[in-house]
């Protein structure tokens, strides 16, 4: 969706203010936001692309105004809703609803080294056809959709050169949609700096792209 | 935190569930992000509460999970795969074709660093990392992002303003060096191998791993023997 979200070659957001010896968490509340999303997301009832999505429907004004762990609280709480994991009445009050007997945790402290190591990767070895190859020039499909995407919108319409196929990855574009995972090419796609930013830009700088098949088309 | 937060902290969770919106909440002026709102120490303690009551999470996944980020992975963990890189001219090559496979051999392996791809800096060309869609990190080599990688003033500008950025960094790029700017759009993280510095000829790995910024393997910093940046 073209949300706020999508932040690539906006202006006048100022300096980026960096902070000396910064620790990992500013606060121990969002070390248990971060901890109880990946928990939470242990029990596999909503993937990373329903977690991002979630996040990007907050509405534009009030996600600048909130902290990254707050929208990572906000989008907790929206996919557990949507997941049915609790109730509008549970997160109203805190309160467990009465009569449901309490679940086994799909992620025990014993568990979390192998639920670390092993992560949750995303390329897939299925067969799908590669629509494009190695040093072809593309161009970025102009899409618009008001669900989730990442074709970054400063990047559609223009056109790149296709440098590596990464191999076949889930697709954000339908998983996220419970549309399945629709597992296709992903390429590195090279967009000349003067391409995306006119003649401001550098003439040898350029950003690469990551670009799923269903992105691109031919030139 | 002001009321403002606290309404839309109600209000966005009914938008994305489609539930009923909370009131509407008086506005007041203020806003830091750097701040920790006694508000959202309260609130997370309650859910946390809610989430164990139901026996959803375990307390002590998430305790372990914290200690993972505060203690396991970070940039001590990159800075070695780069000194090994430097050091090892085979292990440099085996990092560049298949940075999954040679990560691995260190054991920094796992959540969000699935998919990894090792970009090579060099006289002629300056590489540098930023997720413009979200916060796209590769947790185990360099920990968690920083405030300023997941922020708009960085997301926004390192794909319009590359040099620009790099500068406030206070890294100078010269003209006829190429920058190339990688945005993290899908599930491959990457992780940039800087210049080895002049004069670090027979330094030990352990003492370059030293040397090594987070800056320098996101791309916003160089390697210099007086490390001045984090």
């Amino acid at each position: 969706m073209n949300g706020v979200h999508d932040m690539g070659g906006m202006q006048g957001f100022g300096p980026i203010r960096t902070e000396m010896n910064e620790p990992v968490f500013h606060a121990p509340w969002e070390g248990r936001v971060i901890t109880m999303v990946m928990a939470i997301a242990a029990w596999g009832k909503f993937g990373v692309d329903h977690r991002r999505f979630v996040r990007e429907l907050i509405p534009p004004a009030e996600f600048l105004a909130m902290s990254y762990y707050e929208i990572w609280y906000t989008g907790l709480i929206a996919n557990m809703l949507d997941a049915q994991m609790v109730t509008r009445a549970e997160i109203d009050s805190f309160m467990p609803a009465g009569g449901s007997a309490k679940l086994t945790p799909a992620l025990m402290a014993s568990r979390v080294p192998t639920f670390f190591a092993n992560g949750a990767p995303k390329k897939r070895n299925v067969p799908s056809r590669a629509n494009f190859r190695v040093g072809q020039r593309v161009r970025a499909r102009n899409i618009n959709p008001a669900t989730h995407t990442r074709l970054p919108r400063y990047a559609r319409g223009k056109i790149g050169v296709v440098t590596a196929d990464r191999g076949i990855y889930v697709f954000p574009d339908a998983s996220a949609n419970n549309q399945g995972e629709k597992p296709q090419h992903l390429y590195s796609v090279r967009f000349e700096a003067r391409e995306l930013w006119g003649a401001q830009a550098r003439p040898k700088d350029s950003v690469y792209i990551d670009m799923w098949d269903d992105y691109l088309e031919r030139v | 935190m002001d009321t403002t937060r606290r309404g839309f902290l109600t209000t966005a969770v009914g938008a994305a569930a489609g539930a009923a919106t909370g009131p509407a909440q008086a506005a007041e002026a203020g806003h830091d992000h750097q701040d920790a709102p006694s508000d959202m120490t309260l609130r997370v303690k309650s859910l946390e509460s809610l989430l164990v009551e139901k026996g959803l999470v375990d307390p002590a996944a998430l305790d372990a999970l914290v200690d993972t980020f505060e203690h396991k992975v970070g940039p001590r963990n990159g800075a070695r795969v780069v000194a090994k890189a430097w050091t090892d001219p085979a292990y440099k090559r085996r990092l560049l074709a298949d940075a999954d496979t040679a990560i691995a051999e260190l054991g920094y392996t796992g959540q969000q660093g699935e998919h990894m791809v090792v970009l090579e800096n060099t006289p002629s060309v300056h590489h540098m990392v930023v997720c413009t869609l979200c916060s796209c990190y590769p947790w185990p080599t360099l920990g968690l992002p920083p405030v300023w990688y997941k922020s708009a003033p960085y997301r926004s500008r390192a794909v319009i303003d590359p040099r620009g950025v790099l500068q406030e960094f206070g890294v100078q790029i010269p003209g006829d060096v190429e920058v190339r700017v990688w945005d993290s759009t899908a599930e491959v993280r990457y992780l940039v191998l800087p210049e080895r510095p002049a004069g670090t000829e027979g330094m030990s790995e352990e003492a370059l791993a030293a040397l090594v910024s987070r800056d320098a393997m996101i791309g916003v910093g160089k390697v210099t023997l007086a490390r001045v940046n984090p």
